[in-house]
């Protein structure tokens, strides 16, 4: 009479079922429904939202979009590291390699930028900090996101996926000008 | 021919080769505990700032080999053990092929000692995961594949044993619950181990050189498929092993056979579901495949842990309220063997793989959601509330039952026994609930200094992440010595712990009665009978039998709801993204 015993029926679908069951998987199949139904409903009226836009590309594509974009908006620089200050609305790239994040990218609050991230050699982790923004930096591509900074101040880029000895040492900047 | 003994505590019967395989899988799988144990020794107390014991390379190097050790080795060879138990021991039934299943077993220790060498040369620190193109030694690789082989040849042993079980009409009816929740966690298993091999044949092969390069995405993806899909082997066991230890210490039955086959049954459906979890900040994949897999098809899966969750505790209720236990809401829960840690294990894993492992682990995995939570010590948190509170601390309760049942041993130590389950749960707890909070803040996971001591640039985490890891670690330290004092209990059992001649009535007071001596007399064992029908009136469709059980259970449905919304609202004021 236990649970390690056979069911008193041979087919068990046959055997009964309590009211507390029934009720409890009605309960908690209502919720498991509204818990789907919340993401696609803040695809439309949220707005922290990634983009699935991403391509494949190569270490040294990627390098020479950074390093136009570099050549083109750099505004000065800290520690030997570019700070670039592209035009609102424009492309803008950060790479992560061992370990750096490059270069540092100086933004305006309130205005969207189009944001391409990759890594030139293995997994790296964007955390944007103290907001709390985390993503996955693959090797190979190139993940592209609208983002629209609404504070304004200067933002650490910790990386937060292990890259080896100098892991704790790779930190970025994102300056975000009123 | 095969021989059976008899537990005269039990009333179990044991295969002679099915109970030497049983022990020497659960021993193999608490000499890998023991290694991950000291291992977290090491990183807790170098994430504890003020401490920061380890240097770099040494603390990846520990990590690495606490999340391999704890992780694959304990928990499969401990799952090893429980699939022979749930097929050969339940089922009276001799083990199919016992030489395939030693063949098995020497298989995964091999591979657990290659895996072990590498990562303690100090040249593989790639962590559990080893992304690539982060690249170990090709041994690391290779022990886990033979560790993986090994596994499946012990699947495919419970298999076989499942198949002469009904051959040879060893029961009657269909097999038990828990033996179909060990077969759930059997087929799962089968389904990541060649998720596994698919992913980790070429990267082995890669690493020796004869391929060029893995995609790094693929190998997330399908890496995934076995690394999130093997935790789900663990929750199918150690819900079975609930469902065990219940029917075991209160004779009781599942409220509804129907509806507890039908969570496995959703378990075997869904859960496979996972590997989107780990994703969904990832570039190239589309919302409509992170939202379907990461929810596993409209959170069908997670419906399932609900059920049990509700099943579990009120199979238990019900059991309880039969023997007179019916004062109030909770005179059933008040009045159980709290100072039995077969009990208190089982109980607190419940408690705390619902309340806390369940619903982070919906939350984070919520596709949104996870943009304030992938890779920081959240994460670990969470785990640590399913796979060591749910899954370890179960099977530490179980062993409290196999030694005396399997070893015919009495309990070393069994004050420190009776406390063992507190102080590791509740040094756990501690541990889980302070990073949860260091990683809202944003602390990151795998990460040696949190001060970022060299790098060029500098950050600094508010006051309280310091503190919260701080408290995180004294937590984990305390887990650490109720791990501890589990493994002198086990240990000091098997060495010094009285001998068990004839029954030695622990398992009495439960009301399970002596039977026969111990030797390997019996040819063949009675068959294991059906379980007698219940008058509806006592039992099923007519009841609402199990009121305290519902009230916890809308209780977590509470803690659910507002939890989740808290993390919505969180997210909303974060950067605009899309």
């Amino acid at each position: 009479m236990t649970s390690f015993q056979p069911p008193a029926e041979r087919i068990w679908w046959n055997t009964p079922v309590g009211k507390d069951e029934i009720l409890w998987i009605g309960i908690a199949l209502v919720w498991c429904l509204i818990m789907f139904f919340m993401m696609p409903y803040w695809h439309v009226y949220g707005k922290q939202n990634l983009s699935s836009e991403a391509y494949q590309t190569t270490p040294a594509k990627f390098q020479a979009r950074v390093d136009a974009m570099v050549e083109k908006y750099k505004t000065g620089e800290e520690k030997g590291i570019p700070i670039v200050t592209p035009p609102a609305g424009s492309d803008v790239y950060l790479l992560g390699r061992l370990w750096q994040w490059y270069p540092i990218l100086e933004l305006e609050k309130d205005k969207s930028y189009r944001l391409h991230l990759s890594s030139l050699d293995w997994n790296h982790g964007f955390s944007l900090q103290p907001v709390n923004i985390n993503l996955q930096v693959v090797p190979g591509y190139e993940m592209v996101m609208n983002i629209t900074p609404d504070q304004s101040g200067d933002y650490a880029i910790v990386c937060n996926e292990f890259c080896g000895i100098g892991h704790h040492t790779m930190l970025g900047k994102i300056i975000v000008k009123e | 021919m095969a021989k059976f003994r008899v537990c005269p505590d039990s009333g179990f019967y044991f295969d002679k080769s099915a109970e030497q395989l049983i022990k020497v899988n659960a021993v193999a799988g608490v000499v890998c505990l023991l290694i991950a144990g000291i291992m977290a020794l090491g990183v807790v107390l170098t994430r504890w700032q003020t401490i920061h014991l380890l240097p770099a390379d040494t603390f990846y190097t520990a990590l690495t080999a606490h999340g391999i050790n704890a992780l694959i080795f304990w928990i499969i060879f401990f799952e090893m053990a429980v699939l022979y138990f749930a097929s050969s021991t339940l089922l009276r039934c001799r083990l199919a092929g016992p030489r395939w299943a030693w063949l098995g077993f020497a298989l995964m220790v091999i591979g657990a000692v290659i895996n072990n060498i590498a990562v303690f040369s100090g040249k593989s620190s790639v962590m559990m995961t080893s992304y690539v193109p982060m690249q170990a030694q090709p041994h690391f690789y290779l022990g886990l594949i033979l560790f993986a082989v090994g596994a499946l040849i012990c699947c495919f042993v419970f298999l076989g044993t499942l198949v002469i079980a009904k051959e040879e009409k060893t029961y009657e009816g269909s097999i038990p619950l828990v033996t179909f929740g060990a077969l759930t966690a059997c087929i799962i298993a089968v389904f990541t181990i060649a998720s596994g091999a698919i992913i980790l044949v070429p990267t082995f092969l890669w690493s020796i050189g004869y391929i060029n390069s893995i995609d790094a995405e693929m190998y997330r993806v399908i890496w995934w498929a076995m690394g999130h899909s093997s935790q789900q082997i663990n929750v199918a066991a150690h819900i079975s092993i609930w469902y065990l230890i219940i029917g075991i210490l209160f004779g009781a039955r599942p409220m509804s056979e129907k509806v507890s086959r039908s969570a496995f049954l959703l378990y075997i459906l869904f859960l496979q579901l996972a590997s989107a979890h780990h994703i969904l900040v990832d570039p190239g994949m589309s919302a409509e495949w992170k939202i379907f897999n990461t929810s596993y098809a409209m959170y069908l899966a997670v419906l399932a842990s609900l059920i049990h969750g509700l099943t579990v505790p009120g199979a238990m209720e019900v059991a309880q309220r039969n023997k007179g236990l019916t004062k109030g809401l909770f005179e059933w829960l008040r009045k159980a063997p709290w100072d039995n840690p077969v009990f208190s294990g089982f109980f607190i894993s419940l408690v705390v793989f619902g309340f806390l492992g369940g619903i982070t682990g919906v939350v984070m995995g919520t596709e949104q959601i996870n943009l304030i939570i992938h890779n920081t010590i959240y994460v670990p948190a969470h785990f640590h509330a399913t796979v060591v509170i749910g899954t370890t601390s179960t099977f530490m309760a179980l062993t409290y039952l196999l030694i005396p049942v399997l070893f015919r041993r009495g309990l070393f130590l069994p004050k420190l026994a009776m406390w063992q389950p507190y102080l590791f749960g509740g040094g756990m707890v501690l541990l889980i609930l302070f990073m949860l909070g260091a990683g809202t803040l944003g602390v990151s996971r795998r990460h040696w200094d949190m001060g970022f001591t060299g790098a060029l640039l500098s950050f600094e985490y508010p006051g309280t992440a310091y503190m919260m890891m701080a408290i995180g670690a004294i937590g984990g330290v305390l887990g650490v010595i109720g791990g501890a004092a589990y493994i002198v209990v086990t240990v000091g059992s098997l060495l010094f712990g009285e001998k068990l001649e004839k029954s030695a009535g622990i398992l009495e007071s439960f009301g399970v009665k002596p039977l026969a001596a111990e030797v390997y007399n019996v040819e063949r064992p009675e068959r294991l009978a059906m379980a007698k029908k219940l008058p509806v009136e006592q039992h099923g469709s007519s009841g609402f039998e199990a009121p305290g059980t519902f009230a916890l259970a809308m209780l977590l449905l509470v803690c659910f709801v507002i939890y989740y919304f808290i993390n919505w609202d969180y997210l909303s004021s974060v950067w605009p993204m899309s």
